[in-house]
C-alpha cells in the first residue's frame, strides 16, 4: 500500500535551558488511508514529534517523507506550500482567527493556495461545513461560536485543501466528552468513507483505542 | 507567488479590528505630513517674498561707471623711479565722467544679444526736493519707465498713478512714498526739485511709488529718463546705469565679467550685490526642513509602535498563518501593507490637511506698511513638497513597518501554538 508518511531516524534536541535529546532514532509510516494516534505521557515528545512531520519543525536530523518526497531540507516558502496543499492541521485549543467570519476562516487555506476560483472555494468551504453540520454559523464571527463549534471550524479549515493527511494536536483535550465523542465520529468517518490518512496525538486513551493503530511513545522513542 | 487579494483583505481586516490604533497612527502622519507641507509652504513663501522684495527691484547686471582712483599712479610710469620705494599721499579718484562712455551703442548692442530679455538706461542723479524753505537731499531716477515695467516689478510698487502717466507727461515724477508724507505731498501736487548745480525744476506729482524699504522711499523718485537729462542739462546720450534682465539668471555672473571687459566699465551681477540673501533663504529652508524631517521621524516611530504592539496581539493568528502553509513572507506581506496602507492614507489625508492649512494662511490677513502689494501672508504651493510630503510618508512608514514585519516573518509557529 502506499505510504502517505514517513520517517528515517529523526532526531531532535532542545538546547535551552540545556541539551535534552527529545527525539530518539524516530523512523514509522502512515500508510495510506490509515487513522493512527500517538500516545505517550506528557514530555514523551510526541507534540514536538507531531511538529516536525507537520512540517513548520525544520530543527532536526534524519528524513522526512510525504508521498514518498523527501521533505527535509526544503525553504521555508517550499514548506509553507507543502503545508498548504498537503497537511491539514487541527490544533487543541481551537486557534481560528477570531476577527474573520467562519466561512473566511475556512476559505483562508484554499485562497492562499489560489488554485481554484473563489466561487468554488466558497462552494467547497460550504460543503466542508456542511457536512460538519455548522454550515448554519457560516457568517457568524468565529469569535461567536461554542468551543465544540470552533473545533469542528477548525477542522473544516483543515480539509478546505483535501490534504493528503490531517494531524492533530490533542483535538479533543480542550473539549467536553459529548464534543469529544463528536469530533472523534468526524475523523472516523473522514478516514472510513473519504480514505483520509490521519495521525492524531492524544492523552485520551478511549480516543486512542478506537483509532486504527496506536505508536506508543516514551522518552522520546517509538516502543510500539 | 503572492497572493495579494488575501494579504490585502488580511491586512484590511486587522486595521478595521484595529480603529483606534489605525486611527492613532494614521493622524500620527497626517500630523506629520500636514504641519510638514504647511511649514515648508509658508517659510518658502516668506523666503520668496523677502528675496522678491530685494532680489526683483535689482537687476540682473548692472553697468555702471565707478569713481575709483586708478590702480596706476602717474609716479609708476615714470622709469627713473623704477627702482625706488614710492610713497604717494591722499590720492585723489580718477577724473572721469559720470555717465557711462559711449553708452546708447552699448545699449543697442545689449538689445540684439538674445541672451538678455532687456536692457534699460537709467540716469541716477543727487537733487533736493524743495519744501518751502526745507531742501531735502534725494536721488531723481531717470527711466524709460515702459521698459522698466516690462523687466522689473515696479509696477507693483506704484502706489497711486501708473506708469503710463509718467509716460504721458514730459514734466511728471513718480514720488517717493515717504517724501510724499513729510513733504504732505499727493497726486497732482506739484514739486520743486534742485540740482546740485542750483537750477530749480517744477515737476508734477503723477503718481506715489513706495518699495517698502523707508531707506528708498525717503530719497528716491523717478522721472522719465529725456526729463532727467533735461533737468540735469545734459544731452541724450547722457546715462549712469544700464540695468539689464537675463532669460538666465545663472549666467549673469560670467556675463558680467565679459561685458566688463568688453566694454571697460563696471559691470556688478545680482549674485555680487544680493550675497546674503541666498545665505539667508538657505538657512531658513535648513531649519524648515529639520523641523519637518523631525516630525516625520516622531509619526515614523508611532507607527512602529503601533505595529509591534499589533503584533504581539496577533502572535497566534500569525502562528495559524503559517500552520496553515502561509509562508514568512506572507506574513510579512500582510504587516507591511498594514504600515503602508498607514502611509498611503496618513500621507494623503496630510497633504490634504496641509493644502488646508496652506489656504487658511493664504487668506489671513497681513497688512504692513512696509509691502504695499501683500494683502495676506504669503504661501508656496510648490507640487514638490506635496511628492516629498507623500514620498516621505511612504517611505517613513517602510521603514517603521520592516522591522515589525521582520519580525513577525521570523516568528515560530510551533512556539506559539505549545505556548512556550
Amino acid at each position: 500500500m502506499k505510504l502517505v508518511l514517513e520517517t528515517k531516524n529523526v532526531n531532535k534536541h532542545f538546547y535551552k535551558p540545556k541539551d535534552f535529546h527529545v527525539l530518539k532514532d524516530i523512523s514509522f509510516r502512515i500508510k495510506e488511508g490509515e487513522f493512527a494516534s500517538i500516545m505517550g505521557k506528557s514530555g514523551c515528545g510526541k507534540s514536538t514529534l507531531l511538529y516536525i512531520l507537520s512540517t513548520m519543525d525544520t530543527d532536526y536530523t534524519g528524513e522526512l517523507f510525504l508521498n514518498d518526497r523527501l521533505i527535509t531540507g526544503k525553504s521555508h516558502e517550499e514548506l509553507s506550500r507543502i503545508r498548504n496543499k498537503n497537511i491539514g492541521f487541527v490544533f487543541q485549543f481551537h486557534y481560528l482567527l477570531t476577527e474573520f467570519s467562519v466561512i473566511e476562516n475556512v476559505m483562508l487555506p484554499a485562497k492562499k493556495l489560489a488554485v481554484k476560483s473563489l466561487k468554488e472555494i466558497k462552494h467547497d468551504a460550504y460543503e466542508k461545513l456542511k457536512m460538519l453540520h455548522i454550515d448554519h454559523l457560516a457568517e457568524q464571527r468565529a469569535s461567536r461560536i461554542s468551543g465544540g463549534e470552533k473545533q469542528r471550524v477548525a477542522i473544516a479549515r483543515a480539509l478546505i485543501n483535501n490534504p493528503t493527511i490531517l494531524m492533530g494536536d490533542e483535538p479533543t483535550g480542550n473539549l467536553d466528552s459529548h464534543n469529544s465523542q463528536n469530533v472523534f465520529n468526524i475523523f472516523k468517518r473522514l478516514s472510513t468513507e473519504e480514505g483520509l490518512s490521519l495521525l492524531v496525538v492524544t492523552h485520551d486513551e478511549d480516543f486512542a483505542r478506537l483509532t486504527d493503530r496506536i505508536i506508543q511513545m516514551e522518552d522520546g522513542r517509538v516502543i510500539d | 507567488m503572492t497572493n495579494w487579494s488575501i494579504i490585502l483583505n488580511i491586512a484590511k481586516t486587522h486595521l478595521l479590528t484595529k480603529m483606534k490604533s489605525t486611527v492613532t497612527a494614521t493622524l500620527g502622519v497626517t500630523f506629520g505630513i500636514g504641519a510638514y507641507i504647511t511649514m515648508a509652504g509658508f517659510m518658502t513663501g516668506l523666503n520668496d517674498l523677502l528675496d522678491g522684495l530685494t532680489l526683483n527691484r535689482t537687476p540682473h547686471i548692472r553697468l555702471y561707471n565707478e569713481i575709483e582712483p586708478s590702480l596706476k599712479q602717474p609716479i609708476s610710469l615714470y622709469t627713473d623711479f623704477e627702482d625706488t620705494f614710492n610713497v604717494i599721499n591722499s590720492i585723489k579718484p580718477k577724473k572721469s565722467q559720470e555717465k557711462i562712455h559711449n553708452a546708447l551703442p552699448i545699449l543697442d548692442y545689449l538689445k540684439t544679444n538674445n541672451a538678455i530679455k532687456g536692457a534699460t538706461p537709467q540716469l541716477q542723479a543727487q537733487i533736493f526736493y524743495l519744501s518751502g524753505s526745507i531742501e531735502l537731499g534725494g536721488i531723481l531716477v531717470g527711466v524709460d519707465i515702459i521698459e522698466e515695467t516690462r523687466l522689473s516689478n515696479i509696477n507693483d510698487y506704484i502706489i497711486e498713478g501708473t506708469p503710463e502717466a509718467l509716460r504721458n507727461n514730459s514734466n511728471g515724477i513718480l514720488l517717493g512714498a515717504g517724501l510724499a508724507d513729510k513733504m504732505s505731498l499727493s497726486v497732482g501736487d506739484r514739486v520743486q526739485v534742485s540740482t546740485v548745480a542750483g537750477d530749480i525744476f517744477p515737476l508734477k506729482i503723477v503718481g506715489i511709488y513706495q518699495s517698502g524699504l523707508a531707506e528708498i522711499d525717503n530719497v528716491q523718485s523717478y522721472v522719465n529718463l529725456k526729463t532727467a537729462q533735461s533737468i540735469l542739462g545734459q544731452p541724450e546720450n547722457f546715462i549712469t546705469d544700464i540695468n539689464m534682465r537675463l532669460f538666465n539668471i545663472e549666467a549673469a555672473p560670467e556675463m558680467a565679467r565679459q561685458l566688463e571687459s568688453q566694454f571697460n566699465v563696471k559691470a556688478i551681477d545680482i549674485n555680487e550685490a544680493n550675497a546674503q540673501f541666498e545665505t539667508g533663504s538657505n538657512i531658513r529652508n535648513l531649519i524648515t526642513y529639520a523641523v519637518s524631517i523631525t516630525l516625520l521621524i516622531v509619526a515614523g516611530f508611532g507607527i512602529y509602535n503601533i505595529l509591534n504592539m499589533l503584533i504581539y496581539e496577533k502572535m497566534k493568528d500569525i502562528a495559524i498563518l503559517k500552520a496553515t502553509g502561509f509562508s514568512g513572507r506572507d506574513v510579512a506581506l500582510i504587516f507591511m501593507s498594514q504600515a503602508m496602507i498607514i502611509g498611503l492614507l496618513g500621507g494623503l489625508l496630510g497633504l490634504l490637511v496641509g493644502f488646508g492649512l496652506s489656504v487658511l494662511i493664504d487668506n489671513t490677513p497681513f497688512v504692513t506698511e512696509a509691502l504695499p502689494t501683500i494683502k495676506t501672508y504669503p504661501i508656496n504651493y510648490s507640487p514638490l513638497f506635496y511628492a516629498i510630503g507623500i514620498g516621505f510618508a511612504l517611505l517613513s512608514t517602510f521603514v517603521a513597518g520592516y522591522l515589525p514585519a521582520n519580525k513577525a516573518k521570523n516568528i515560530d509557529p510551533v512556539r506559539i501554538i505549545r505556548g512556550t
